[in-house]
Formats: C-alpha cells, sequence, structure tokens
C-alpha cells in the first residue's frame, strides 16, 4: 500500500522534470542566419567561440564547440532527444556550431533561426538558477561582441515572437492525472488565455507522449526577464497544484486499481521482449507516477530518466553501436528497459 | 499487394498514424516505412510549410502590405528584405529591417506581446542610458499629472528631479 502522507509530499517535486531558459541573440551588423552571405556564417562561430575562450570567467572552462556539419547522423540526433539542440539545427544547411558544458546544462546554439541561442537546462523545478545562468553568459558575450539591440524594442531577434528580452522560459512537468482524466484539455486551453503556452513535448496524445507537458512563455516585450520567469513559475505550480489534488482523489477513488494499474505497466517494462517507443513512453509515465507516489520503491529517478532516453532511438542505436531497424529498436529498447530495472 | 508510397515494391509493414486526430492507415514497403519512422528527423510525414502556418498565426494575414503608406519598393539597404517579404514569412531578416519596418510591424507586435516597449535588461554599454531616459519618461507622466491637478508646488520638485536625473547621466 501507499506510503505516509508526508513521504508523498517531499516526492511530488518529481512533478518538475525540468527547467530551461534561452535567450535569443544576433550579432549587431550582420543579417540574421536566413539572409546571410556565404561565409558569415562561419565568421559568427569563430567570433562567439573566441569570446568564450577568452573569458576569464570559470564557466567558459567548462566549454567545448561542436560543428553540426562534422558530427555523424546519430550523434546530432542524440542532442536533439536530449533537448541540448533544436531539430532545426540538427537539420540545418549552413554552417552551424553548439557550445556546451560537459554536464549539459549549458548549450549555445550558434546559427539556429538566431545566431545565438544561449540555453540553460536544470533538472527540477530551478527556473531562477537557469536564468541567472544564461545572465552569466549572455553578459560574457556582451564583453566582447555587440548585440543587435534597440532602445524600444529590445533584443532584436529573426522572428518578431522572440523580441524583446528574447527569452523564453519553460518548465518540463510530468502530468498523468491530469492527462488520464482528460482534465488536461482545459488547462492547454488556458494557458493561451494568460499569454502562456502548454503543449506535449513527444506530440499531441497526452498518453502515447508519456504525459510529458511543457509549460513556457509566449510574451518576450513589455515585461522583464524576472517577470516572465515568475509568470511561468506561477503557473506551473498552479498546475503541479491540481496535479497533486487529482493524484491523490484518484487515488482514494480506488487504491487497488490505481496500484493495479501501475504494477501493470511496471510489469510489462520488467518482462516484455518488444517493446515500441510510444508503449515504453505510456508505461513509463505510470511508473514513474508510481514512484512519485510512493506506490513503488527500489526504482531511483536517475534509472527512470535513463528509460526516458532510451524510448528515444538515436539514442538506443548509439548503445547498440550500430544502426537498427524499427523492429530491431524496438527489441533492443525492451532489452535496455528490463536490464535497467534488474540492476536497480 | 504493392507499397502505396512507391508502387514499387511489396507492401509488409502497416502504419497507423493520428494526423490532427484523424486516423491514417497506409500499406507500406519495409524502405518507405523507414523513411515514416521516428529514426528521420522529418519523420512525421509530409508536414505543413510551418513559415505559412506561423504568418497565419501571428495575424500577419491581418496586414495589408498593399497599403498607401507602404511604398511599392520599401526593401532593407542592409539585408534586401522586402516587407512583403516578411509578409509571407514572418520573420525578419536583420537588425535594421525594425527600423526600416517599424511603424508597419507595431500591429504585429500588439497582436504578439500586447506592447511595444521593451523592459528588460539592456547590454550593459546601454543599460545606464537606458534607465535614465526610463525614469525620466516616469518623471515626465507624473509631472503632467501634477500640472494637471495644479500641484504646483509638487510639478518643480518633480522638474528638479529630472533635471538631476538627466545631468548625472552628462557626468
Amino acid at each position: 500500500m501507499m506510503a505516509e502522507e508526508n513521504n508523498i509530499e517531499s516526492r511530488e517535486a518529481q512533478i518538475a522534470i525540468s527547467s530551461r531558459v534561452r535567450l535569443a541573440r544576433n550579432i549587431d551588423g550582420i543579417p540574421f542566419p536566413t539572409r546571410m552571405n556565404a561565409g558569415q556564417d562561419e565568421t559568427i562561430i569563430n567570433r562567439v567561440w573566441e569570446s568564450i575562450s577568452q573569458s576569464s570567467e570559470a564557466v567558459s572552462k567548462n566549454l567545448v564547440l561542436m560543428k553540426i556539419g562534422r558530427l555523424d547522423p546519430i550523434d546530432r540526433q542524440i542532442l536533439v532527444e536530449k533537448h541540448i539542440i533544436s531539430p532545426d539545427l540538427g537539420e540545418s544547411k549552413r554552417e552551424s556550431a553548439v557550445i556546451i558544458s560537459r554536464d549539459e546544462k549549458i548549450s549555445i546554439m550558434i546559427n539556429e533561426e538566431d545566431h545565438l541561442r544561449i540555453q540553460c537546462i536544470f533538472p527540477g523545478m530551478q527556473l531562477d538558477d537557469a536564468w541567472q545562468l544564461c545572465n552569466k553568459l549572455d553578459v560574457l558575450l556582451e564583453e566582447k561582441i555587440d548585440f543587435a539591440f534597440d532602445k524600444k524594442l529590445g533584443y532584436l531577434t529573426c522572428c518578431p515572437t522572440n523580441v524583446g528580452t528574447g527569452i523564453r522560459a519553460s518548465v518540463m512537468l510530468h502530468l498523468p492525472a491530469l492527462g488520464m482524466t482528460g482534465y488536461i484539455r482545459n488547462i492547454l486551453e488556458a494557458g493561451g488565455k494568460i499569454g502562456i503556452a502548454i503543449r506535449g513535448i513527444y506530440g499531441e496524445n497526452s498518453e502515447a507522449s508519456g504525459n510529458m507537458f511543457q509549460i513556457s512563455n509566449q510574451v518576450t516585450l513589455g515585461q522583464t526577464e524576472e517577470e516572465i520567469i515568475a509568470n511561468v513559475k506561477n503557473v506551473a505550480s498552479q498546475i503541479i497544484e491540481q496535479e497533486k489534488l487529482l493524484r491523490r482523489e484518484l487515488y482514494n477513488q480506488n487504491p487497488y486499481r490505481f496500484e493495479d494499474r501501475i504494477y501493470r505497466s511496471l510489469g510489462l517494462l520488467s518482462n516484455a521482449r518488444i517493446m515500441t517507443a510510444e508503449e515504453s513512453l505510456k508505461l513509463l509515465s505510470d511508473v514513474r507516477l508510481g514512484v512519485d507516489m510512493g506506490t513503488i520503491g527500489g526504482i531511483n529517478m536517475e534509472t527512470l530518466n535513463e528509460m526516458m532516453l532510451v524510448t528515444q532511438p538515436a539514442y538506443i542505436q548509439r548503445l547498440a553501436g550500430k544502426t537498427l531497424s524499427p523492429d530491431e529498436r524496438d527489441i533492443r529498447r525492451a532489452e535496455l528497459i528490463r536490464s535497467s530495472l534488474r540492476n536497480d | 499487394m504493392l507499397c502505396q508510397q512507391c508502387n514499387k515494391r511489396p507492401a509488409n509493414v502497416h502504419l497507423t498514424k493520428i494526423v490532427n486526430g484523424s486516423k491514417v492507415e497506409m500499406l507500406l514497403c519495409d524502405q518507405c516505412a523507414r523513411g515514416k519512422s521516428q529514426l528521420g528527423f522529418g519523420g512525421f510525414g509530409p508536414s505543413l510549410n510551418i513559415n505559412d502556418f506561423l504568418s497565419g498565426f501571428i495575424g500577419l494575414s491581418h496586414i495589408d502590405i498593399h497599403a498607401e503608406h507602404v511604398p511599392k519598393e520599401a526593401c532593407c539597404e542592409v539585408c534586401g528584405m522586402g516587407f512583403g517579404d516578411f509578409g509571407k514569412t514572418g520573420k525578419m531578416g536583420c537588425g535594421n529591417c525594425y527600423s526600416k519596418f517599424g511603424e508597419m510591424l507595431k500591429p504585429v507586435l500588439k497582436r504578439l506581446h500586447g506592447n511595444y516597449e521593451h523592459t528588460g535588461k539592456a547590454p550593459a554599454g546601454i543599460s545606464k542610458v537606458l534607465e535614465v531616459s526610463r525614469e525620466v519618461e516616469r518623471l515626465k507622466e507624473l509631472l503632467g499629472k501634477a500640472v494637471q491637478n495644479e500641484e504646483y508646488e509638487k510639478a518643480a520638485e518633480i522638474r528638479d528631479r529630472i533635471k538631476a536625473v538627466e545631468g548625472g547621466l552628462k557626468e
């Protein structure tokens, strides 16, 4: 049966999976990537990398530069799957690059839609920390580079949706109770009305996407960075409260049914021989819920996160060391998940 | 049965996709199915033109790019983009486009952000100047109110503060 009430409280923090802040910046006087001349793409990569490598700040010492064109397709897609680079950058035809920190918290995309996309990802609900680190990198770069900035409009970006602060603050939330009851639809609608975007991360169908949702600001002009972050945090906290309430209600309505669902999912993950990405995302959502609620013990967050990566195609192929057909991937995925659960 | 995509190889994969909430079923050969699988970056079938979608979404369809105040050949001197290009893609070409098309952009920005004015951080070199001009603007508003309410003593005080703030910048 379920663990003590106070134990649940401490575990519920796990609803927020990760926090991300990104700043869009462009170098003054050079057209945005879509309208750059030949050679300017290379110039930008060099200028950015130079200003980072010449900086005396400790943070710059942990950064490495990777040119996207030189990575093999699987490595590129792993970066996409880990949300370190955007799918657009992964496919980019122009010279593009990413600067990554060893702990993968920092990634600076170069020549995506804007010259620079400074991004910081932290686990759990840590938007303030992510913003502070982003800001630090922004200040560091500004010592050497003049960014396109207008006194009225702020930082100028390729898409007017980002102009002003150029900030996108987002929190990834795991919302199985809202997802399975369908209440998530009301939340999706409400978000749009207050300038907050809420969308499924792995697709529109919430169950099939592992009930992972991203909450982010839409407005970037006319509010300060701190106001935007506070707004996203506030909405995310309210959604988390709703999710908590609903989780308890679902459990209390029928504890046996609740636990049965979770243990069935765990059973499938522990024993199945073929596991599609879609099925594994759905089952992992149940198991994560079980761990959060204290129904299942002995599975730690690292194992859960590792299994999330295994749902993605490129990561599996990297582990296998070769290209696999979709059928082969499903078999391999089932093996990897079984072994993660055994080791735990 | 032949693959519904290439019409050459025998179909041996049954693919079901949910597109915008409706179910689409296809019989494909191995090769074509792989193209549609999760591996490829573009593996989600023929996607919609994201730019067309965006420009509709951010309300560009409401801008009359043929309006009289838009000169026919209005092009940005730096990157060569015309306002018509913006109408199609929803994207700016460079920083200069913002000043070139400033007035025409206002309705777009209003729709997107409900606002035209940046209040967040600025590059170090500019932030001091910006801070002062924001403060002066705020004080001028107060001054206007004070005069309107015939609070002349208060108005004089505010006027002195404006001078002091502006003077601080010159030093």
